[in-house]
């Protein structure tokens, strides 16, 4: 086996992170797209396939949430394996707001702890099978991390809990959530048509308006890429503002509130649920 | 009767955006009126839209350094916007370059260059807002912004009025009489770059050009006097403003096409109907191009 720590190319920053926790100093991990940017839309550039051709494993997510890696491992010459994180977890559907509301296979499942266990696991046995000699490590590593997830996993249900059914309610603009919320019982409002990529009607606009003011919702967020301009003024009208800024696709920088993927969780549900708490 | 009042106000009654896009609109309309019928007397419509284009890059490099900022991207835009309109006539003096073919040379440059800053810093998503803006989110520093342009264009205007409408007629007879016709000329398409940087937040860049220029040239064919077209041109962009409103409200269009496009229909029909030399007007009454 290679000499010197092993070479991991993660897709994006959250598998990145979670290869880090698993392989610990035993892989040297470069992540493709990087935090704070967006994975569906990212555009490779010519450093990142040499970075893919000089590496001795990939992990990616899969569940088509990287439509730009096949045509990038090609053309790097990549032949080795690719880990698809997400082997094995049980998805669920969407509807794809750029393809017209076709229904896709939700891709964001790292958004589940329960999931994200699964992903740490699958980390583990693609680590363990490129490099062997090292496979006990990269066990007890993913061992200690799954026990991590777990309670956070128990932080997150309880503070879910503590809010009533009636209020678990949050309105972003961004699709990521899905996971989350059928794990943790949080009802997700979409704005329609309010997305980042279409232009919004006026129709779709006054619908939301009278949905969050009906359905008594007060936690309102707004997606970083999202124009904050328009949710503004949502806001103003509804008397929500926006609760803060939730990470959904992306880890922040590593100085950031979310820099991990498990202070990802501590960020967002802290900040979901003391929005929910409003009167 | 309450129907129509249901009809026709009440989205505006229950929403705050809806009455704020509205009050941007009216205020839009009532500096691109007379701007742009001005624009389509001097025969500069498509160097009105050229310059939407070639504020694009002043727009990037404002948003670039400093995020979604309004007075960054306004005063960014204004600057390169200046500096085409400056460049192109700086141009037709030393060169053969005729001011129409220097414009467009230097529009195309410009929007590249803007596309291109915005990818540096963006992504393709950003570039859509800055391009197509969203009157639905107009929030107060966008709506005194649109306001002020106005305010500042009519006042401009009247100073401005003379000479321009000389200018828009015979402008050797402006020259020969030391009337600062190219001073005028400047002014004016300041004033162009000033409405349509002041246009671009509320319905992006690329739609700004369209109440510009679609209220003048409808405008044409039921008013014969300069100014009484200024006024038709203002009115039908308050008309479009509305009626797109409503139709992005009743038919689930995006807004700012939805205005542009009443405004296009607008054009057509005063093409077709309008009492002025418009087609019908033409075969039916037997008028004379006057």
């Amino acid at each position: 086996m290679a000499a010197g720590p092993l070479k991991v190319v993660a897709s994006f920053s959250i598998l990145g992170d979670m290869v880090k926790n698993v392989g610990g100093d035993k892989v040297r991990v470069s992540t493709l797209v990087g935090p704070n940017a967006d994975t569906h839309t990212y555009q490779p550039t010519p450093a990142d396939a040499k970075t893919l051709a000089q590496a001795d494993i990939v992990v990616v997510n899969g569940l088509h949430l990287e439509g730009w890696l096949d045509r990038l491992i090609k053309a790097s010459g990549y032949k080795g394996p690719v880990v698809t994180a997400s082997e094995g977890v049980t998805t669920r559907t969407m509807i794809d707001a750029d393809e017209g509301g076709k229904k896709i296979t939700d891709p964001h499942a790292w958004q589940n702890l329960s999931n994200g266990k699964i992903y740490a696991v699958n980390i583990e046995k693609g680590l363990a099978q490129a490099d062997p000699e090292n496979a006990a490590t990269y066990a007890q590593n993913a061992r200690d991390y799954t026990a991590r997830m777990d309670k956070m996993d128990a932080w997150v249900k309880a503070s879910f809990n503590a809010v009533p059914r009636a209020k678990r309610k949050i309105i972003t603009s961004h699709d990521a959530f899905g996971y989350l919320g059928q794990a943790y019982g949080v009802t997700l409002l979409s704005p329609m048509g309010v997305s980042t990529d279409s232009e919004a009607s006026a129709q779709n606009v006054g619908k939301l308006v009278r949905q969050i003011k009906k359905e008594n919702v007060t936690a309102l967020f707004i997606e970083n890429m999202t124009d904050p301009r328009l949710v503004e003024n949502i806001a103003r009208e509804t008397g929500v503002r926006p609760g803060g800024e939730l990470y959904s696709d992306a880890l922040s920088a590593a100085d950031g509130p979310a820099g991990t993927y498990l202070d990802m969780f501590k960020n967002n549900v802290a900040l979901m649920t003391k929005a929910m708490n409003r009167p | 009767m309450i129907w129509l009042w249901n009809i026709f106000c009440a989205p505006f009654a229950e929403f705050m955006f809806m009455r704020h896009a509205l009050a941007a609109v009216f205020a839009l309309a009532l500096g691109c009126g007379p701007v742009g019928t001005f624009l389509v007397l001097r025969r500069m419509s498509l160097m009105g839209d050229a310059l939407s284009h070639a504020v694009l890059p002043g727009v990037a490099a404002g948003f670039l350094l400093y995020g979604f900022s309004l007075s960054a991207m306004t005063f960014g835009g204004f600057l390169a916007g200046l500096g085409v309109v400056a460049a192109s006539g700086l141009v037709s003096r030393l060169t053969p370059l005729k001011e129409d073919a220097s414009m467009a040379a230097l529009y195309l440059i410009s929007l590249a260059l803007g596309v291109l800053l915005v990818s540096l810093r963006g992504n393709s998503m950003d570039l859509m807002h800055v391009l197509f803006g969203s009157i639905l989110a107009v929030d107060a520093p966008s709506l005194l912004l649109v306001a002020g342009v106005s305010t500042l264009t009519l006042l401009a205007l009247a100073v401005l009025y003379r000479p321009l409408v000389v200018e828009c007629f015979d402008s050797g007879f402006l020259r020969a009489v030391g009337g600062g016709g190219s001073l005028a000329h400047m002014l004016f398409m300041a004033l162009v770059a000033l409405n349509l940087v002041g246009g671009f937040r509320a319905l992006g860049t690329l739609m700004a050009v369209g109440l510009l220029i679609l209220p003048a040239t409808a405008a044409r064919f039921w008013a014969a006097q300069v100014w009484s077209q200024a006024l038709t041109a203002t009115g039908i962009a308050l008309l479009s403003g509305y009626f797109g409103l409503l139709a992005s409200y009743y038919w689930n269009l995006p807004s700012g096409p939805a205005i542009v496009l009443t405004a296009g229909c607008c054009h057509i029909i005063s093409l077709v109907f309008g009492p002025r030399q418009g087609i019908a007007a033409q075969r039916f009454l037997g008028k004379k191009p006057a």
